[in-house]
C-alpha cells in the first residue's frame, strides 16, 4: 500500500515528476559515463606498452616520444641513424632491439615499419604477447600485417592486396599505387594502438621509397619486384627502437649511456615512468570533467528536492486525511523519501541503459577516432559505488522536503 | 460514557491568550447522535480535532490539563503513536470536502483506512467495501474510478465508507454536507443516519446549518458547551 500510493502520487504529478526525472537521467548519464570512460582509458592507458624497457628515439620531450612511438600520435622530429641502431643493440646489457619507423599510412592508418622480432617481443597489458588471429608474420619485402581493427573496420583478410600512401592523411594522393602489398597476417583485438596499426618489414618501406625523393615520387622506369629483392634494402635511418634488457638493474645505466651518446643526440625513456606522466597530465583535465559531472548531479537533485518540497504545499489535505485515518507523522517522511528513491533508481536505470547503448553505438567511433577502445559493458566495481553515492546522496538531499512533510504532519490541521 | 470532556482548556499556539474552547464538562453516551451547531470560526473544527486526538488540551494556568476520556479512554495521556493508532482503530472522520486522495480509486481509498488500523486490516476483506459501497449507492463502475472524476456528492459517500470501514465505535462529521446540494444532501444524511443506527455507532456531527438537526435527537449550541467567559464545573 505505501509503495502503490507513492508511487499513484507520483503518477498523478505526471508533467513534474517526469521533467524532473529527465534531469536526474542525464545527470546520471553524465556521472556514469565520464566514471566509465575514465576508467577504461585509466585501464586501457596503463596496458599499452610492457615488456618494453627503454625507447630510445631522437631527443625530444619525453612524452612526445612515448606519444608518437606506442600512441603513434604526433609525428617524429628526427630520426636515429641505422648505425647508432646498431651500436645500441650491440650494446652486451641489451638483450633484444627492436626498430620502428613511422611515417605512411593506409586509409587513415598509421603504418609502421618494424623487424619480425616485434612479434615476439612486443608485449601489453599484463605481459600478453601480441597473437596472430588469422597468417603469420611478415617474409617478403611486399607482405603486410594487420592490427585487427583495421582488418575490421575495413574488411580485409590474409591474401588481399592493399596500397599503402606516403604520409598521413587519409586522403592523401600520393600513393604507393606501384607497389600493392599483400596481407599475410591478421592480429588478435589488443585494446591498443597496435590494433589501429599496418606492420610491414624495413625493408618494405624502404622499397616503397624507391625513386621517391623529397616526399614526392620520381618518374622513371619502374623496377620489378625480382629487381626490388636484388637490390639490398638497408635503411639508413629509422623512427624509434624498443629495448628489451637482459636484466632489470641495467636500465638506468644504459639509459644514462644512450642519453649521453656522441654520435647524435638520443632520448631513451622508461614507458612506464612517461605513460603514469603521461596520465598524471590527463588527471587534471579528467578531474574537472568529474567535478563538472558531481555538479550536474547536485543541480539535479536540487531540481528533485525543490520538486518534491513544492508538492508538498500542493498535499497538505492528502497528509491532513493520512493523518486522520491514523498515519504516524513518520510515515509522511518516508513516503516522500519512498517517492524520491522512486525517482533516483528509475533515473538510474534510465541513465545507464541510455548510456550502454549509446557505448555501443559509439564504439566505432571511438576505436577508429580516438584510438580508445571502450566497453559497453559498464557494470564495474565503481560503477557500483557510483550508483550507491547516487542513491545515497538523493536521500540525505531528500531529507529536505521530508522534514517539511513530516512536520506538516505533526502539526496537524 | 463514549465521550467525556472535563476541564478542557484550548488555545492554537500562535494567538495564547484568546481561548478557542473552555469546556468545564461535557459528555455524550453511547449511541447518542449529537449535533452541535456554532457560528463559523466558533471552533467547531477545533473540539471535533479534540476528539480526534488531532490536537491535545492546552494547560490552563495552575488547573493543569484537562481531561479528555474517549470510548474510557484518556486521550490527554497517551504518546503520539498511541494516539495515531487509537484513532485508526476507533475513530472515523469525515470532513467538509478532500476525504478522500483523488488519484486513488474508491476502493483503494477504503483499504488506504484499513491500512493504518493494524488489528483489523486482517478483517476487512474487499467482500466488505463492495458490501459497504452499495449500501452507499456507489454503483460498482464507479467503485476503480479516481476519486477526482466522481461528483461531489458520490465523493462524500465514498468518504463515510472509509470512515466506516474499520467499524469505530465513533464517528465524526465536520460540516459533511455543506458542499452538497439539497437532494445530495438529504440522501447523503440519511444514509449516514441509518449506516449509524444499524452499527450502532455514536456520531457526533458539527454544522453551522440548523436545518439538519432534524435528523437528531440530540442538538447542542457550541455556545453552551465551551462557556468563554463564566462560570465553569460539572453541572
Ligand atoms: N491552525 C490554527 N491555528 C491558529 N488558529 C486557528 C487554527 N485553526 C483555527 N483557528 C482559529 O480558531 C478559531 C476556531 O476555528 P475553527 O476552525 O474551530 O472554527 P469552526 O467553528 O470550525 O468554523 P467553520 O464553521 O468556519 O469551520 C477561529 O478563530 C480560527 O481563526
Ligand atoms: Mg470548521
Amino acid at each position: 500500500m505505501f509503495i502503490k500510493l507513492a508511487l499513484k502520487s507520483l503518477l498523478n504529478r505526471k508533467g513534474s515528476v517526469v521533467l524532473t526525472l529527465m534531469a536526474m537521467t542525464i545527470s546520471v548519464f553524465v556521472l556514469l559515463a565520464v566514471e566509465h570512460i575514465r576508467y577504461q582509458a585509466k585501464e586501457n592507458f596503463a596496458k599499452t606498452v610492457s615488456g618494453v624497457d627503454l625507447i630510445v628515439g631522437a631527443r625530444t620531450g619525453s612524452l612526445n616520444l612515448l606519444l608518437y612511438s606506442v600512441f603513434r600520435i604526433g609525428s617524429p622530429t628526427n630520426n636515429i641513424a641505422w648505425e647508432s641502431f646498431k651500436q645500441i643493440a650491440n650494446n652486451p646489457q641489451v638483450k633484444w632491439a627492436i626498430p620502428i619507423t613511422l611515417g605512411d599510412s593506409h586509409k587513415g592508418y598509421r603504418v609502421m615499419g618494424t623487424t619480425k622480432p616485434y612479434f615476439e617481443y612486443f608485449s601489453y597489458g599484463n605481459q600478453h604477447k601480441l597473437k596472430f588471429d588469422q597468417g603469420s608474420a611478415f617474409n617478403q619485402v611486399f607482405d603486410v600485417v594487420l592490427g585487427s581493427d583495421v582488418a575490421k573496420e575495413l574488411g580485409y583478410s590474409t591474401g588481399d592486396a592493399i596500397i599503402l600512401s606516403h604520409g598521413l592523411a587519409s586522403t592523401s594522393f600520393s600513393l604507393h599505387d606501384d607497389r600493392p602489398f599483400t596481407v599475410t597476417g591478421i592480429l588478435e583485438p589488443t585494446g591498443t594502438p597496435v590494433d589501429q596499426t599496418l606492420h610491414v618489414s624495413l625493408e618494405g618501406i624502404e622499397a616503397i621509397h624507391i625513386n621517391w625523393r623529397q616526399g614526392v615520387k620520381m618518374p622513371g622506369n619502374k623496377m620489378t619486384e625480382e629487381q626490388i629483392e636484388q637490390l639490398e634494402l638497408k635503411p639508413k635511418s629509422v623512427t624509434a627502437l624498443m629495448l628489451g634488457l637482459k636484466s632489470r638493474m641495467a636500465t638506468f645505466h644504459v639509459q644514462r649511456e644512450i642519453n649521453q651518446s656522441v654520435r647524435e643526440p638520443l632520448l631513451a625513456i622508461l614507458p612506464g615512468v612517461a605513460l603514469s606522466e603521461l596520465w598524471q597530465m590527463m588527471n587534471i583535465l579528467e578531474n574537472t570533467l568529474l567535478l563538472v559531472a558531481i555538479l550536474v548531479f547536485v543541480a539535479a537533485l536540487l531540481g528533485l528536492s525543490a520538486m518534491l518540497l513544492s508538492s508538498i504545499r500542493y498535499r497538505e489535505a492528502e497528509i491532513r486525511l493520512l493523518r486522520v485515518v491514523g498515519a504516524p507523522s513518520v510515515f509522511l517522511f518516508f513516503l516522500i523519501q519512498i517517492e524520491t528513491l522512486m525517482i533516483t533508481i528509475v533515473s538510474l536505470i534510465l541513465g545507464a541503459g541510455i548510456l550502454a547503448i549509446s557505448l555501443a553505438v559509439a564504439q566505432d567511433f571511438l576505436i577508429s577516432r580516438f584510438g580508445l577502445p571502450v566497453s559497453s559493458n559498464i557494470l564495474s566495481e565503481s560503477a557500483a559505488y557510483y550508483a550507491l553515492g547516487i542513491i545515497a546522496a538523493s536521500i540525505v538531499i531528500a531529507i529536505i522536503p521530508s522534514l517539511k512533510a513530516y512536520s506538516k504532519a505533526k502539526i496537524n490541521i | 460514557m463514549s465521550i467525556s470532556l472535563k476541564n478542557v482548556y484550548f488555545t492554537y499556539p500562535d494567538a495564547p491568550h484568546r481561548p478557542v474552547l473552555n469546556i468545564p464538562c461535557w459528555t455524550v453516551a453511547p449511541q447518542e447522535q449529537v449535533f452541535v451547531h456554532g457560528p463559523s470560526g466558533g471552533g467547531k473544527s477545533t473540539l471535533l480535532n479534540l476528539l480526534s486526538g488531532m490536537l491535545v488540551p492546552s494547560q490552563e494556568g495552575q488547573g493543569g490539563q484537562g481531561e479528555v476520556s474517549i470510548l474510557g479512554k484518556r486521550l490527554d495521556k497517551m504518546s503520539q503513536r498511541q494516539l495515531d493508532r487509537f484513532r485508526a482503530n476507533h475513530i472515523g472522520y469525515v470532513f467538509q470536502q478532500l476525504n478522500l486522495i483523488p488519484y486513488l480509486s474508491s476502493v483503494e481509498n477504503i483499504l488506504l483506512a484499513t491500512y493504518f488500523s493494524a488489528h483489523k486490516k486482517a478483517r476487512v476483506k474487499s467482500a466488505d467495501v463492495e458490501k459497504l459501497l452499495t449500501k452507499l449507492n456507489i454503483s460498482p463502475d464507479d467503485w476503480s474510478k479516481q476519486i477526482a472524476k466522481l461528483s461531489t456528492g458520490q465523493q462524500q459517500r465514498v468518504a463515510i465508507a472509509r470512515a466506516l470501514i474499520n467499524k469505530p465505535e465513533l464517528l465524526i462529521a465536520d460540516e459533511p454536507t455543506s458542499s452538497l446540494d439539497q437532494d445530495n444532501r438529504d440522501n447523503f444524511m440519511s444514509v449516514l443516519v441509518s449506516l449509524v443506527a444499524e452499527n450502532k455507532i455514536t456520531l457526533v456531527f458539527v454544522s453551522h446549518d440548523k436545518s439538519l438537526s432534524r435528523y437528531f435527537n440530540r442538538i447542542d449550541a457550541l455556545s453552551d458547551i465551551s462557556c468563554l467567559s463564566g462560570a465553569r464545573g460539572c453541572s
